[in-house]
Formats: structure tokens, C-alpha cells, sequence
């Protein structure tokens, strides 16, 4: 099965130890189709950066139950841009106030998802998304 | 083609992007593998297998660091292909073994990169082989190629390897176990890992106890025994770090075995001669699909389904003239 697959990291950046809600999207988007790597817990946005490099990923998912995600979050887009992935789409999940979603979004962050998202949305949102990738 | 010239100059981002170019079998990639073959046959490719759960992912942490500090000079390029299975169903796969290479991923001579199987069945993705020869053409001097959980037959690895170090784990049958053919047939550097459990010395002594009836099985000349490479058993705890010194002294005396002994070349020779025949299947293949009358191809298949004919008896017929 040569193809195009859609790969997806899913990392958690930051020191809270809850990654329930990673590995619950992190198998559904497996369940969908898609090649997910997994970096497990206490990620730092540079361990994240590299990550996304050397897998050459489509899209990044940032799982943040801390309350650091407007630090986490700028640094990562920093370091992928730096590295020339810019470009690759990044969403967040976690438990996110409205207006520091409303400002994730203007960074660049593709969408913000908060407790109770169905996956089948950030399964639909990712491959309408990166439609031209298959 | 300024993609390739980059990836061979070790430009990362060119490298990744090179590697999916190659996974997925895209014309690019294809023209990349033709370009970069030249450039290839310098790494040391070092496979890694054994059953899930052995410690594969862990030992294959410390090992690329501690492969990556030579003796003297400069740290080595070193890069990691990690195999995790595909789904049969969805064809997603999901890979963890980043989980445990978190002391890798930010070290600038250390590439680690993730595969699915894709498919494939004996243990390694479709284009790991590809893949490594991208990353042997980009200056990785090691290439650890680890292997998905294996049981007795996922044994592809000891092709596309120069030296394949099992890792096994206590608990993991008896000595039957350990006498069938298959995975511990492969090893030229057996490995008990978690030696930190108590019935791993146990373990050891079953795994040695099968070496020694292998030696004792060989009746070879006096001087083919000499030069007989005697497969070395490990203990390793991948968790502490403790026994890694010592896999990597068996790894590197395989190596400089292979090199003596000319086992480099006779493995090289081998690799060559199954890469020709493949691509030979491929292109018969293609050939024969591109040929085919679509009418005469249906009423083949009706045939074979109404058990007329059998396959063998159908494909005589498509390829009468």
C-alpha cells in the first residue's frame, strides 16, 4: 500500500500528566486512516518542532490541560516556522478560555477543540483541511 | 531536483521531505533513488527485532547514543527507522516508539523517523529499505533500523541488515521456544533485556544453553570453525542504561568481523541480486497489467471464480499470443 496517508503528530507540550484526551484522538484519527506518531507526555516545544520535522507531518496536534498554552503554543509555531513548516497546519485541544482560543486562531492555529468535541470533527476538519494531500 | 542536492547536503527538512517522496512510491522519490544510489553503501545499517514489549524502542534510545560517541573524534551521524504496524482494517497506524526515544529527538546528529508497515508482512514497512538508502545517501555513517514486534517469521530484516541484534525478554517461552526456526536464527547479537527481573538470568541460560547446541550442530573444517562468527548473548536493562556498553561492543565486533571476513560483501551481494529480481517483478508486472486485453482478463477471472480453470490454467491462457 504505497499511498499518501495523512500523518499527524499528536504531542503534549508541558508538564500536566492528563493525556486521555491525546490518545483519544491520537486512535481515532488511526481508526480513520491516518499515520499518527506519538510522542507521549512532558513534550518541550523543541522536542515537538523536531518531532514534526524529521516525521514531515501534515498536521500537528497540541493537547494542553495546563493552562500554559498561550507560551507552548507561540513557541512551537515559532520553531516549525524557523525550521520551514510554517505552513503545516497545527490545532489544539485542551481546556482553552474563549478569548485565548479566539487569539490561538489569529496566531495561525488551524482550530482550538474543548471538552466533549466529537473526534468524527477533528477527523472531518483535518481532511477537508488537507484535502489536496488525500 | 534541487530537493535531492539539498537531502544529500544533510539539509533535514529536505531529508524528511525526500523520505515521504520514497514512502510513497512518488515518481519523485522513485528519481531520487535512482540518483542517490551512487552515494549509497556507506552506513552501517544495525536492524533491531524481538517480540513487543522485549524493549526494543527503549534499547534503541540508548543504543544510538551511545553508537553516536566513537571512541575518538567527532559524534556520529546516527538515524533511527522505527516500524510500527499498520491497521489491516482502516490502514492508519499509530506510532509510539517516540514515546521512548524522548532523549533523541532534539540531538542534532540523531534523525529519528517513524514508518507504518503499510502492508507488508515480514516485520519491516515497504520502504524502510528505501528509506534507508535516502539517509545513507545523506551522510548517516549508522542506520538502526527497529523492527515491529516480531514473532518467529517477521525475519525481513536480516536482509536489509548488517548486523541484527533480537532483543528477547524474560517469560518468553521455554527452550522449544527457543529451538524453532525463525527469529533467533537471525541473530548475530542476541540480547536479553530487562535483566533486571528476576527470571531474566534464567532467560539467559535457556538462550545460551540454544547457542551452544547451534556451535555443536556445525561440522565445518577446523579453520571454517575459526572463522566461525560466534553469536555473543547480551544482558541488558534498556530502563538504566546498564549492558548497553557491552551491546555495543558486540555490535562493533560484528561489524569488524564482517569486514574481515568478507560477510560485508557476500550480505552487499545478496541485497543487490533481491533488489534486481524485485524490481524485475515490478516491471513484468506492470508490463503484463499494460498488455492485458480487459475483455479476455474478465472472462479469465469468470473462469478461475467458477472454478473452470485454475489460476495458473487462466494466466496460460492470457498469455497465449
Amino acid at each position: 500500500m504505497p499511498e499518501k496517508r495523512i500523518r499527524v503528530l499528536i504531542a503534549k507540550p508541558g508538564l500536566d500528566g492528563h493525556d486521555r484526551g491525546a490518545k483519544v484522538v491520537a486512535r481515532a484519527l488511526r481508526d480513520a486512516g491516518m499515520e499518527v506518531i506519538y510522542t507521549g507526555l512532558r513534550q518541550t516545544p523543541e522536542m515537538i518542532a523536531s518531532a514534526a520535522l524529521q516525521e514531515d507531518v501534515d498536521a500537528v496536534g497540541l493537547s494542553i490541560l495546563s493552562g500554559a498554552h498561550m507560551s507552548l503554543v507561540p513557541r512551537v509555531l515559532e520553531l516549525m516556522k524557523a525550521n520551514g513548516q510554517g505552513g503545516t497546519l497545527v490545532f489544539v485541544g485542551g481546556i482553552i478560555p474563549q478569548e485565548d482560543a479566539r487569539a490561538l486562531l489569529q496566531m495561525g492555529i488551524s482550530a482550538v477543540y474543548g471538552p466533549g468535541t466529537a473526534t468524527t470533527r477533528v477527523i472531518d476538519d483535518l481532511r477537508s483541511a488537507l484535502v489536496a494531500v488525500g | 531536483m534541487e530537493l535531492i542536492e539539498k537531502a544529500a547536503a544533510g539539509d533535514r527538512l529536505a531529508i524528511s521531505r525526500l523520505l515521504s517522496e520514497v514512502e510513497n512510491d512518488s515518481e519523485q522519490g522513485k528519481k531520487a533513488l535512482d540518483e542517490l544510489y551512487a552515494r549509497g553503501g556507506q552506513a552501517a545499517i544495525i536492524g533491531v527485532t524481538g517480540p513487543s514489549g522485549s524493549g526494543k524502542s527503549t534499547l534503541v534510545n540508548r543504543l544510538a547514543l551511545a553508537l553516536s560517541c566513537p571512541e575518538s573524534g567527532a559524534p556520529r551521524q546516527v538515524a533511527v527507522i522505527a516500524v510500527d504496524p499498520s491497521s489491516p482494517f482502516s490502514g492508519g497506524a499509530l506510532l509510539g516508539d517516540r514515546v521512548r526515544m524522548r532523549d533523541l529527538g532534539v540531538l542534532p546528529n540523531i534523525f529519528i523517523r517513524s514508518m507504518a508497515t503499510r502492508g507488508a508482512l515480514g516485520g519491516l514497512a515497504c520502504a524502510a529499505e528505501s528509506a534507508a538508502q535516502v539517509l545513507d545517501a545523506a551522510g548517516f555513517g549508522l542506520i538502526l533500523v527497529e523492527t515491529v514486534g516480531a514473532g518467529q517469521s517477521e525475519v525481513d530484516i536480516a536482509r536489509l541488515a548488517h548486523t541484527t541484534v533480537v532483543v528477547e525478554a524474560p517469560g518468553q517461552g521455554d527452550d522449544i521456544q527457543a529451538a524453532k526456526a525463525g527469529i533467533l536464527e537471525i541473530a548475530d547479537v542476541l540480547v536479553v533485556n530487562k535483566s533486571d527481573k528476576p527470571d531474566a538470568a534464567a532467560a539467559a541460560r535457556t538462550l545460551e544453553a540454544m547457542l551452544e547446541i547451534g556451535a555443536q550442530m556445525v561440522h565445518a573444517s577446523q579453520a571454517e570453525e575459526n572463522a566461525r562468527w560466534q553469536v555473543p548473548l547480551v544482558s541488558t536493562c534498556a530502563l538504566d542504561g546498564s549492558g548497553v556498553e557491552d551491546l555495543k561492543q558486540a555490535i562493533m565486533a560484528h561489524q569488524a568481523w564482517l569486514r574481515a571476513h568478507g560477510g560485508l560483501e557476500e550480505k552487499n551481494r545478496a541485497r543487490a541480486e533481491d533488489a534486481l529480481k524485485l524490481a524485475a517483478r515490478e516491471h513484468l508486472f506492470k508490463e503484463w497489467q499494460r498488455g492485458l486485453d480487459p475483455g479476455k482478463y474478465r472472462q479469465a477471472l469468470e473462469n478461475v471464480l467458477a472454478r473452470r480453470l485454475s489460476p495458473r490454467q487462466a494466466l496460460e491462457r492470457l498469455l497465449k499470443p
